[in-house]
Protein backbone atom coordinates (compact mmCIF):
# COMPACT_ATOMS: atom_id res chain seq x y z
CA UNK A 1 0.00 0.00 0.00
CA UNK A 2 2.74 2.57 1.13
CA UNK A 3 4.59 1.81 -2.31
CA UNK A 4 1.68 2.86 -4.06
CA UNK A 5 1.01 5.52 -2.36
CA UNK A 6 4.91 6.53 -2.96
CA UNK A 7 4.34 5.72 -6.83
CA UNK A 8 1.30 7.73 -6.66
CA UNK A 9 3.01 10.79 -4.90
CA UNK A 10 6.12 10.90 -7.60
CA UNK A 11 3.57 10.60 -10.58
CA UNK A 12 2.14 14.27 -9.25
CA UNK A 13 5.35 15.57 -8.45
CA UNK A 14 6.54 14.80 -12.34
CA UNK A 15 3.05 16.50 -13.28
CA UNK A 16 3.59 19.32 -11.35
CA UNK A 17 6.95 19.59 -12.92
CA UNK A 18 5.66 19.17 -16.46
CA UNK A 19 2.78 21.77 -15.86
CA UNK A 20 5.49 24.50 -14.24
CA UNK A 21 7.95 23.72 -17.29
CA UNK A 22 5.40 24.02 -20.07
CA UNK A 23 4.10 27.14 -19.13
CA UNK A 24 7.77 28.69 -18.08
CA UNK A 25 8.40 27.67 -22.46
CA UNK A 26 5.09 29.25 -23.47
CA UNK A 27 5.84 32.35 -21.25
CA UNK A 28 9.06 32.95 -22.81
CA UNK A 29 8.18 32.34 -26.44
CA UNK A 30 5.33 34.59 -25.96
CA UNK A 31 8.04 37.12 -24.78
CA UNK A 32 9.98 36.80 -27.78
CA UNK A 33 7.22 37.34 -29.83
CA UNK A 34 6.47 40.66 -27.75
CA UNK A 35 10.02 41.26 -27.77
CA UNK A 36 10.45 41.50 -31.88
CA UNK A 37 6.89 43.45 -32.44
CA UNK A 38 8.69 46.29 -30.10
CA UNK A 39 11.67 46.67 -32.74
CA UNK A 40 9.14 47.22 -35.01
CA UNK A 41 7.13 49.67 -33.25
CA UNK A 42 10.40 51.32 -32.51
CA UNK A 43 11.61 51.51 -36.24
CA UNK A 44 7.87 52.75 -37.18
CA UNK A 45 8.37 55.79 -34.72
CA UNK A 46 11.80 56.52 -36.51
CA UNK A 47 10.35 56.34 -39.37
CA UNK A 48 7.61 58.76 -38.69
CA UNK A 49 10.08 61.41 -36.95
CA UNK A 50 12.30 61.44 -39.83
CA UNK A 51 9.87 63.57 -42.35
CA UNK A 52 9.15 65.89 -39.23
CA UNK A 53 13.26 66.71 -38.97
CA UNK A 54 13.23 67.22 -43.18
CA UNK A 55 11.43 69.43 -42.69
CA UNK A 56 12.26 71.25 -39.81
CA UNK A 57 15.73 71.34 -41.51
CA UNK A 58 14.77 72.70 -44.77
CA UNK A 59 14.02 75.50 -43.90
CA UNK A 60 17.31 76.60 -42.23
CA UNK A 61 19.86 74.62 -44.31
CA UNK A 62 17.95 74.71 -47.51
CA UNK A 63 20.63 74.14 -50.27
CA UNK A 64 22.11 71.01 -48.20
CA UNK A 65 19.74 69.46 -50.45
CA UNK A 66 21.92 65.79 -50.75
CA UNK A 67 22.12 65.42 -46.89
CA UNK A 68 18.41 65.81 -46.70
CA UNK A 69 17.62 63.62 -49.73
CA UNK A 70 19.82 60.70 -48.26
CA UNK A 71 17.93 60.52 -44.99
CA UNK A 72 14.67 60.12 -47.11
CA UNK A 73 15.64 58.00 -49.63
CA UNK A 74 17.64 55.58 -46.75
CA UNK A 75 13.97 55.85 -45.01
CA UNK A 76 12.05 55.35 -47.77
CA UNK A 77 14.36 52.28 -48.32
CA UNK A 78 13.95 50.63 -44.49
CA UNK A 79 9.89 51.19 -45.07
CA UNK A 80 10.45 48.98 -48.07
CA UNK A 81 13.01 46.52 -47.42
CA UNK A 82 11.93 42.67 -47.25
CA UNK A 83 14.00 40.16 -45.55
CA UNK A 84 15.73 40.88 -42.33
CA UNK A 85 18.93 41.48 -44.21
CA UNK A 86 17.94 43.91 -46.47
CA UNK A 87 16.34 45.79 -43.31
CA UNK A 88 19.38 45.87 -41.30
CA UNK A 89 21.40 47.27 -43.85
CA UNK A 90 18.61 50.10 -44.66
CA UNK A 91 17.97 50.80 -41.20
CA UNK A 92 22.50 51.38 -40.34
CA UNK A 93 22.08 53.56 -43.55
CA UNK A 94 19.31 55.41 -41.68
CA UNK A 95 22.06 55.99 -38.50
CA UNK A 96 24.75 57.37 -40.90
CA UNK A 97 22.61 59.63 -42.54
CA UNK A 98 20.73 60.78 -39.54
CA UNK A 99 24.41 61.75 -38.11
CA UNK A 100 24.79 63.59 -40.80
CA UNK A 101 22.39 65.45 -40.62
CA UNK A 102 22.58 66.27 -36.86
CA UNK A 103 26.35 67.60 -38.01
CA UNK A 104 24.39 70.11 -39.95
CA UNK A 105 23.80 72.16 -37.01
CA UNK A 106 26.99 72.61 -36.01
CA UNK A 107 27.17 74.81 -39.90
CA UNK A 108 23.94 76.44 -39.07
CA UNK A 109 23.70 78.22 -35.72
CA UNK A 110 20.21 79.02 -35.71
CA UNK A 111 19.42 75.54 -36.48
CA UNK A 112 21.29 74.52 -33.12
CA UNK A 113 19.56 77.11 -31.48
CA UNK A 114 15.57 75.52 -32.60
CA UNK A 115 13.95 73.71 -29.89
CA UNK A 116 12.16 71.88 -32.68
CA UNK A 117 15.51 70.76 -33.98
CA UNK A 118 16.23 70.18 -30.66
CA UNK A 119 13.68 68.31 -29.58
CA UNK A 120 13.67 66.03 -33.16
CA UNK A 121 17.09 65.34 -32.13
CA UNK A 122 16.34 64.28 -28.60
CA UNK A 123 13.80 62.09 -30.24
CA UNK A 124 15.92 60.58 -32.83
CA UNK A 125 18.42 59.58 -30.82
CA UNK A 126 16.51 58.12 -27.94
CA UNK A 127 14.97 56.56 -30.12
CA UNK A 128 17.92 54.80 -31.59
CA UNK A 129 18.74 53.98 -28.28
CA UNK A 130 15.34 52.26 -28.06
CA UNK A 131 15.91 50.01 -31.26
CA UNK A 132 19.33 49.10 -29.71
CA UNK A 133 17.73 47.95 -26.55
CA UNK A 134 14.49 46.48 -27.60
CA UNK A 135 16.96 44.21 -30.27
CA UNK A 136 19.30 43.24 -27.10
CA UNK A 137 16.09 42.71 -24.94
CA UNK A 138 15.10 40.26 -27.97
CA UNK A 139 18.34 38.30 -27.87
CA UNK A 140 18.03 38.13 -23.92
CA UNK A 141 15.33 36.37 -24.24
CA UNK A 142 16.18 34.43 -26.87
CA UNK A 143 19.22 33.50 -25.11
CA UNK A 144 17.02 32.20 -21.90
CA UNK A 145 14.60 30.30 -24.52
CA UNK A 146 17.34 28.48 -26.24
CA UNK A 147 19.25 27.64 -22.66
CA UNK A 148 16.14 26.10 -21.36
CA UNK A 149 15.29 24.69 -24.44
CA UNK A 150 18.90 22.55 -24.67
CA UNK A 151 19.54 22.16 -21.08
CA UNK A 152 18.27 18.50 -19.05
CA UNK A 153 15.63 18.13 -18.00
CA UNK A 154 13.17 21.13 -19.31
CA UNK A 155 14.96 19.95 -22.86
CA UNK A 156 12.57 16.57 -22.70
CA UNK A 157 9.21 18.97 -22.39
CA UNK A 158 10.33 20.89 -24.55
CA UNK A 159 11.29 18.32 -27.11
CA UNK A 160 7.91 16.92 -26.45
CA UNK A 161 6.08 19.59 -27.10
CA UNK A 162 7.50 21.06 -30.24
CA UNK A 163 9.13 24.19 -29.01
CA UNK A 164 11.82 24.94 -31.04
CA UNK A 165 15.00 27.39 -30.40
CA UNK A 166 15.28 30.92 -32.11
CA UNK A 167 17.66 32.30 -34.36
CA UNK A 168 19.58 35.65 -32.30
CA UNK A 169 18.95 39.07 -34.05
CA UNK A 170 22.69 39.60 -35.78
CA UNK A 171 23.61 42.62 -37.82
CA UNK A 172 25.99 40.42 -40.28
CA UNK A 173 29.10 41.66 -41.70
CA UNK A 174 27.62 42.81 -45.08
CA UNK A 175 25.31 44.80 -43.18
CA UNK A 176 27.75 46.53 -40.79
CA UNK A 177 29.33 47.74 -44.14
CA UNK A 178 26.55 49.34 -45.78
CA UNK A 179 26.60 52.09 -43.62
CA UNK A 180 28.52 54.51 -46.44
CA UNK A 181 26.55 53.43 -49.31
CA UNK A 182 26.70 55.37 -52.40
CA UNK A 183 23.43 56.59 -52.91
CA UNK A 184 24.93 57.95 -56.35
CA UNK A 185 22.07 55.83 -58.91
CA UNK A 186 19.76 55.68 -56.42
CA UNK A 187 16.22 57.93 -58.07
CA UNK A 188 16.11 61.16 -56.55
CA UNK A 189 13.34 62.24 -53.83
CA UNK A 190 10.85 64.36 -53.44
CA UNK A 191 11.48 65.96 -50.13
CA UNK A 192 8.04 67.94 -50.34
CA UNK A 193 5.59 64.59 -50.17
CA UNK A 194 8.24 62.51 -47.66
CA UNK A 195 5.17 61.42 -45.46
CA UNK A 196 3.90 59.26 -48.92
CA UNK A 197 7.06 57.18 -49.96
CA UNK A 198 8.05 56.65 -53.82
CA UNK A 199 7.66 53.40 -54.96
CA UNK A 200 10.36 51.10 -53.58
CA UNK A 201 13.66 51.33 -55.02
CA UNK A 202 15.88 48.48 -55.69
CA UNK A 203 16.87 47.06 -52.66
CA UNK A 204 20.86 46.89 -51.78
CA UNK A 205 23.08 44.19 -53.04
CA UNK A 206 24.89 43.90 -50.20
CA UNK B 1 26.33 37.56 -12.25
CA UNK B 2 22.96 35.60 -11.95
CA UNK B 3 24.68 33.72 -8.88
CA UNK B 4 25.70 37.23 -7.29
CA UNK B 5 21.84 38.22 -7.74
CA UNK B 6 20.49 35.03 -6.27
CA UNK B 7 22.94 34.84 -3.77
CA UNK B 8 21.79 38.43 -2.83
CA UNK B 9 18.29 37.31 -2.38
CA UNK B 10 19.27 34.88 0.08
CA UNK B 11 20.96 37.13 2.30
CA UNK B 12 18.67 39.56 2.01
CA UNK B 13 15.58 36.78 3.36
CA UNK B 14 18.20 36.49 5.97
CA UNK B 15 18.35 39.78 6.57
CA UNK B 16 14.84 40.08 7.28
CA UNK B 17 14.26 37.38 9.43
CA UNK B 18 16.98 38.69 11.90
CA UNK B 19 15.10 41.86 11.49
CA UNK B 20 11.90 39.95 12.79
CA UNK B 21 14.25 37.92 15.46
CA UNK B 22 15.66 41.44 16.60
CA UNK B 23 11.96 42.52 17.02
CA UNK B 24 11.20 39.50 19.13
CA UNK B 25 13.98 40.27 21.20
CA UNK B 26 12.86 44.00 21.74
CA UNK B 27 9.83 42.44 22.91
CA UNK B 28 11.43 39.75 24.85
CA UNK B 29 13.47 42.75 26.62
CA UNK B 30 10.49 44.16 27.15
CA UNK B 31 8.96 41.26 29.11
CA UNK B 32 12.09 41.18 31.46
CA UNK B 33 12.78 45.05 32.32
CA UNK B 34 8.85 45.77 33.14
CA UNK B 35 7.12 42.29 33.12
CA UNK B 36 4.05 42.16 31.85
CA UNK B 37 3.91 38.91 30.45
CA UNK B 38 3.97 37.74 26.41
CA UNK B 39 1.77 40.90 25.56
CA UNK B 40 4.40 43.12 24.64
CA UNK B 41 5.96 40.62 22.35
CA UNK B 42 2.62 40.42 20.74
CA UNK B 43 2.30 44.35 20.33
CA UNK B 44 5.98 44.42 19.33
CA UNK B 45 4.83 41.95 16.26
CA UNK B 46 1.85 43.63 15.84
CA UNK B 47 3.11 47.01 15.63
CA UNK B 48 6.23 45.62 13.50
CA UNK B 49 3.42 44.36 11.07
CA UNK B 50 1.72 47.28 11.01
CA UNK B 51 4.31 49.28 10.15
CA UNK B 52 5.49 46.76 7.54
CA UNK B 53 2.30 47.00 5.81
CA UNK B 54 2.41 50.84 5.43
CA UNK B 55 5.47 51.24 4.39
CA UNK B 56 4.29 48.42 1.48
CA UNK B 57 1.62 50.43 0.13
CA UNK B 58 2.65 53.96 1.17
CA UNK B 59 6.52 54.11 1.38
CA UNK B 60 7.18 55.45 -2.36
CA UNK B 61 5.06 58.38 -1.60
CA UNK B 62 6.47 59.19 1.52
CA UNK B 63 10.07 58.96 0.35
CA UNK B 64 9.08 61.11 -3.03
CA UNK B 65 7.13 63.47 0.02
CA UNK B 66 10.41 63.81 2.37
CA UNK B 67 13.05 64.16 -0.79
CA UNK B 68 10.47 67.05 -2.28
CA UNK B 69 9.90 65.54 -5.68
CA UNK B 70 7.87 66.62 -7.80
CA UNK B 71 6.83 64.54 -11.00
CA UNK B 72 9.03 65.19 -14.44
CA UNK B 73 6.90 66.57 -17.16
CA UNK B 74 7.90 64.86 -20.36
CA UNK B 75 8.21 68.38 -22.20
CA UNK B 76 10.51 69.52 -20.08
CA UNK B 77 12.56 66.73 -19.30
CA UNK B 78 12.74 64.77 -22.93
CA UNK B 79 15.64 63.47 -22.39
CA UNK B 80 14.88 61.67 -18.92
CA UNK B 81 12.02 59.95 -20.24
CA UNK B 82 14.11 58.74 -23.31
CA UNK B 83 16.39 57.27 -21.51
CA UNK B 84 14.59 55.46 -19.12
CA UNK B 85 11.99 54.25 -21.77
CA UNK B 86 14.68 52.76 -23.52
CA UNK B 87 16.27 51.00 -20.44
CA UNK B 88 12.80 49.42 -19.64
CA UNK B 89 12.77 47.98 -23.19
CA UNK B 90 16.30 46.40 -22.68
CA UNK B 91 15.53 45.04 -19.23
CA UNK B 92 11.47 44.29 -20.14
CA UNK B 93 9.93 46.24 -17.38
CA UNK B 94 6.96 48.62 -16.87
CA UNK B 95 8.45 52.14 -16.98
CA UNK B 96 8.64 53.95 -13.37
CA UNK B 97 6.94 56.86 -12.63
CA UNK B 98 9.70 59.87 -12.67
CA UNK B 99 9.88 62.62 -10.38
CA UNK B 100 12.29 65.59 -9.90
CA UNK B 101 14.16 66.76 -6.57
CA UNK B 102 15.11 70.73 -6.94
CA UNK B 103 18.63 70.54 -6.06
CA UNK B 104 22.09 71.40 -7.40
CA UNK B 105 23.81 68.12 -5.42
CA UNK B 106 24.22 65.10 -8.15
CA UNK B 107 21.95 62.47 -7.04
CA UNK B 108 19.40 59.82 -7.78
CA UNK B 109 16.94 57.03 -6.21
CA UNK B 110 14.47 54.50 -6.88
CA UNK B 111 11.54 53.23 -4.66
CA UNK B 112 8.34 51.81 -4.53
CA UNK B 113 7.93 47.89 -3.69
CA UNK B 114 7.65 46.35 -7.32
CA UNK B 115 7.90 47.31 -10.85
CA UNK B 116 4.35 47.89 -11.36
CA UNK B 117 4.61 50.33 -8.39
CA UNK B 118 8.13 52.18 -9.10
CA UNK B 119 9.36 55.15 -8.95
CA UNK B 120 12.39 57.09 -9.84
CA UNK B 121 13.54 60.35 -8.61
CA UNK B 122 16.38 62.66 -9.78
CA UNK B 123 17.92 65.75 -8.87
CA UNK B 124 18.29 68.98 -11.31
CA UNK B 125 21.65 68.78 -10.44
CA UNK B 126 22.30 65.26 -11.79
CA UNK B 127 20.84 66.46 -14.52
CA UNK B 128 22.74 69.18 -15.24
CA UNK B 129 25.80 68.21 -14.70
CA UNK B 130 25.82 64.44 -16.41
CA UNK B 131 25.90 64.36 -20.00
CA UNK B 132 23.49 61.30 -21.39
CA UNK B 133 25.60 58.45 -21.46
CA UNK B 134 26.63 59.20 -17.58
CA UNK B 135 22.31 60.03 -17.39
CA UNK B 136 22.03 56.45 -18.62
CA UNK B 137 24.67 54.89 -16.49
CA UNK B 138 22.92 56.33 -13.23
CA UNK B 139 19.53 55.57 -14.93
CA UNK B 140 20.57 52.14 -15.53
CA UNK B 141 21.63 51.64 -11.93
CA UNK B 142 18.23 52.92 -10.49
CA UNK B 143 16.00 50.57 -12.77
CA UNK B 144 18.26 47.70 -11.84
CA UNK B 145 17.35 48.58 -7.89
CA UNK B 146 13.71 48.24 -9.09
CA UNK B 147 14.47 44.74 -10.89
CA UNK B 148 16.09 43.26 -8.11
CA UNK B 149 13.40 44.07 -5.61
CA UNK B 150 15.53 46.25 -3.71
CA UNK B 151 13.54 49.03 -3.10
CA UNK B 152 11.03 46.82 -1.36
CA UNK B 153 13.90 45.29 1.04
CA UNK B 154 15.35 48.69 1.80
CA UNK B 155 11.89 49.98 2.32
CA UNK B 156 10.79 46.96 4.52
CA UNK B 157 13.83 47.47 6.33
CA UNK B 158 14.06 51.01 7.14
CA UNK B 159 10.73 50.78 8.85
CA UNK B 160 11.77 47.78 10.79
CA UNK B 161 14.84 49.82 12.12
CA UNK B 162 12.48 52.41 12.81
CA UNK B 163 9.91 50.57 14.85
CA UNK B 164 12.80 48.89 16.64
CA UNK B 165 13.92 51.81 17.55
CA UNK B 166 11.25 53.57 19.22
CA UNK B 167 10.37 50.15 21.02
CA UNK B 168 13.74 50.57 22.70
CA UNK B 169 13.34 53.96 23.22
CA UNK B 170 9.57 53.60 24.77
CA UNK B 171 11.02 50.36 26.76
CA UNK B 172 13.83 52.64 27.95
CA UNK B 173 11.43 55.16 29.26
CA UNK B 174 9.46 52.74 30.98
CA UNK B 175 12.00 50.66 32.73
CA UNK B 176 12.48 53.67 35.41
CA UNK B 177 9.12 52.81 36.46
CA UNK B 178 9.58 49.45 36.60
CA UNK B 179 12.86 49.64 38.48
CA UNK B 180 11.85 52.51 41.03
CA UNK B 181 8.77 49.80 41.86
CA UNK B 182 10.96 46.96 42.09
CA UNK B 183 13.09 48.55 44.74
CA UNK B 184 10.07 49.22 47.08
CA UNK B 185 9.08 45.34 46.20
CA UNK B 186 12.21 44.15 47.29
CA UNK B 187 11.34 43.30 51.25
CA UNK B 188 8.88 40.95 49.84
CA UNK B 189 11.36 38.60 47.63
CA UNK B 190 15.11 38.80 48.82
CA UNK B 191 15.60 35.28 47.22
CA UNK B 192 15.16 35.99 43.50
CA UNK B 193 16.56 39.67 43.70
CA UNK B 194 19.70 38.65 41.92
CA UNK B 195 18.41 36.76 39.38
CA UNK B 196 15.86 39.92 38.51
CA UNK B 197 18.65 42.32 38.51
CA UNK B 198 21.32 40.42 36.02
CA UNK B 199 18.07 39.75 33.49
CA UNK B 200 16.80 43.56 34.31
CA UNK B 201 20.50 44.57 32.92
CA UNK B 202 20.17 42.21 30.10
CA UNK B 203 16.76 43.22 28.77
CA UNK B 204 18.58 47.07 29.58
CA UNK B 205 21.58 46.30 27.26
CA UNK B 206 19.47 44.23 24.30
CA UNK B 207 17.12 47.88 24.90
CA UNK B 208 19.56 50.05 24.33
CA UNK B 209 21.49 48.20 21.45
CA UNK B 210 19.03 47.27 19.61
CA UNK B 211 18.40 50.55 17.62
CA UNK B 212 22.57 50.26 16.36
CA UNK B 213 21.91 46.87 15.42
CA UNK B 214 19.19 47.64 13.65
CA UNK B 215 20.57 50.17 11.35
CA UNK B 216 23.89 48.20 10.85
CA UNK B 217 22.07 45.53 9.65
CA UNK B 218 19.56 48.65 7.08
CA UNK B 219 23.75 49.69 6.09
CA UNK B 220 24.97 46.01 5.29
CA UNK B 221 21.69 45.23 3.07
CA UNK B 222 22.31 48.88 1.50
CA UNK B 223 25.70 48.50 0.68
CA UNK B 224 25.51 44.91 -0.77
CA UNK B 225 22.89 46.19 -2.97
CA UNK B 226 24.64 49.06 -4.42
CA UNK B 227 27.19 47.52 -5.84
CA UNK B 228 24.82 44.69 -7.16
CA UNK B 229 22.80 47.62 -8.87
CA UNK B 230 25.96 49.19 -10.52
CA UNK B 231 26.58 45.68 -12.25
CA UNK B 232 23.59 45.05 -12.98
CA UNK B 233 23.06 48.27 -14.31
CA UNK B 234 25.70 47.86 -16.72
CA UNK B 235 24.19 44.89 -17.52
CA UNK B 236 21.48 47.01 -19.14
CA UNK B 237 23.81 49.24 -20.55
CA UNK B 238 26.38 47.37 -21.71
CA UNK B 239 28.71 50.32 -21.47
CA UNK B 240 30.67 50.41 -18.15
CA UNK B 241 32.14 53.71 -19.02
CA UNK B 242 29.15 55.54 -18.74
CA UNK B 243 28.94 54.58 -14.97
CA UNK B 244 32.31 54.62 -14.28
CA UNK B 245 32.38 58.17 -15.45
CA UNK B 246 28.84 59.25 -13.77
CA UNK B 247 30.15 58.23 -10.51
CA UNK B 248 33.78 59.65 -10.88
CA UNK B 249 31.65 63.27 -11.33
CA UNK B 250 29.68 62.31 -8.39
CA UNK B 251 33.10 61.51 -6.33
CA UNK B 252 34.48 64.89 -7.50
CA UNK B 253 31.16 66.88 -6.01
CA UNK B 254 30.97 67.98 -2.87
CA UNK B 255 27.50 69.57 -2.62
CA UNK B 256 24.91 67.93 -0.30
CA UNK B 257 21.63 66.89 -1.08
CA UNK B 258 19.86 69.70 0.94
CA UNK B 259 16.03 67.89 1.39
CA UNK B 260 17.30 64.58 3.01
CA UNK B 261 17.01 62.71 6.02
CA UNK B 262 18.79 60.08 7.90
CA UNK B 263 15.67 58.08 7.14
CA UNK B 264 16.14 58.02 3.05
CA UNK B 265 19.94 58.10 3.21
CA UNK B 266 20.36 54.22 1.81
CA UNK B 267 17.65 55.18 -1.43
CA UNK B 268 20.13 57.06 -3.31
CA UNK B 269 22.81 56.52 -5.81
CA UNK B 270 25.61 58.39 -3.32
CA UNK B 271 25.62 58.90 0.09
CA UNK B 272 23.87 62.09 0.36
CA UNK B 273 24.94 63.50 3.35
CA UNK B 274 28.53 64.74 4.13
CA UNK B 275 30.56 61.78 5.09
CA UNK B 276 33.64 62.94 7.52
CA UNK B 277 36.88 61.24 6.23
CA UNK B 278 38.12 60.58 10.05
CA UNK B 279 40.62 58.54 10.87
CA UNK B 280 41.40 55.95 14.07
CA UNK B 281 39.71 53.75 15.91
CA UNK B 282 35.98 55.61 15.09
CA UNK B 283 36.13 55.17 11.28
CA UNK B 284 35.81 51.33 11.68
CA UNK B 285 32.84 51.87 13.44
CA UNK B 286 31.21 55.12 11.46
CA UNK B 287 31.66 52.70 8.37
CA UNK B 288 29.86 50.14 9.63
CA UNK B 289 26.90 52.77 9.77
CA UNK B 290 27.22 53.53 5.76
CA UNK B 291 24.51 52.86 3.48
CA UNK B 292 27.11 53.41 0.34
CA UNK B 293 30.60 51.69 -0.11
CA UNK B 294 33.11 53.95 -1.25
CA UNK B 295 32.48 55.47 -4.49
CA UNK B 296 36.24 54.50 -4.85
CA UNK B 297 35.35 50.89 -4.72
CA UNK B 298 32.66 50.74 -6.75
CA UNK B 299 34.67 52.22 -9.56
CA UNK B 300 37.08 50.11 -9.60
CA UNK B 301 34.75 47.08 -9.56
CA UNK B 302 33.44 48.53 -12.40
CA UNK B 303 36.76 48.96 -13.97
CA UNK B 304 37.13 45.03 -13.81
CA UNK B 305 34.38 44.21 -15.72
Amino acid sequence: MLFVWIILGLLVLVGIYLLVTYNGLVSLRNRIENAWAQIDVQLKRRYDLIPNLVETVKGYAAHERETLENVVRARNMAMAASGPQDQAAAENMITGALKSVFALSEAYPDLKANVNFLNLQEELTGTEGRIAYARQFYNDTVFRYNTKIQSVPSNIVANQFDFNEREYFEVDDAARGNVAVDFGQAPPVDLGSSSAPPPAPPAPTA
Amino acid sequence: MYDQVAQNKRRSILLILAFVGLVIAVGFAFNLVIGGGPIFLVIALVVAGGAAAVSYWKSDAIALRVSRAHPASIDEYGRLHNLVEGLCIAGGLPKPRLYVVEDPSPNAFATGRDPKHAAIAVTTGLLEKLNRVELEGVLAHELSHIKNYDILVSTLAVTMVGVIAIAADVGVRFMWFGMGRSRNDSNDSQGGGGLTIILALFGFALLILSPLIGRAMQAAVSRRRETLADVSGVELTRYPPGLISALEKLRDDYTVVGSTSHATAHLWIEQPQAVAEDEGGMARVNRMFNTHPPLEERIALLREL
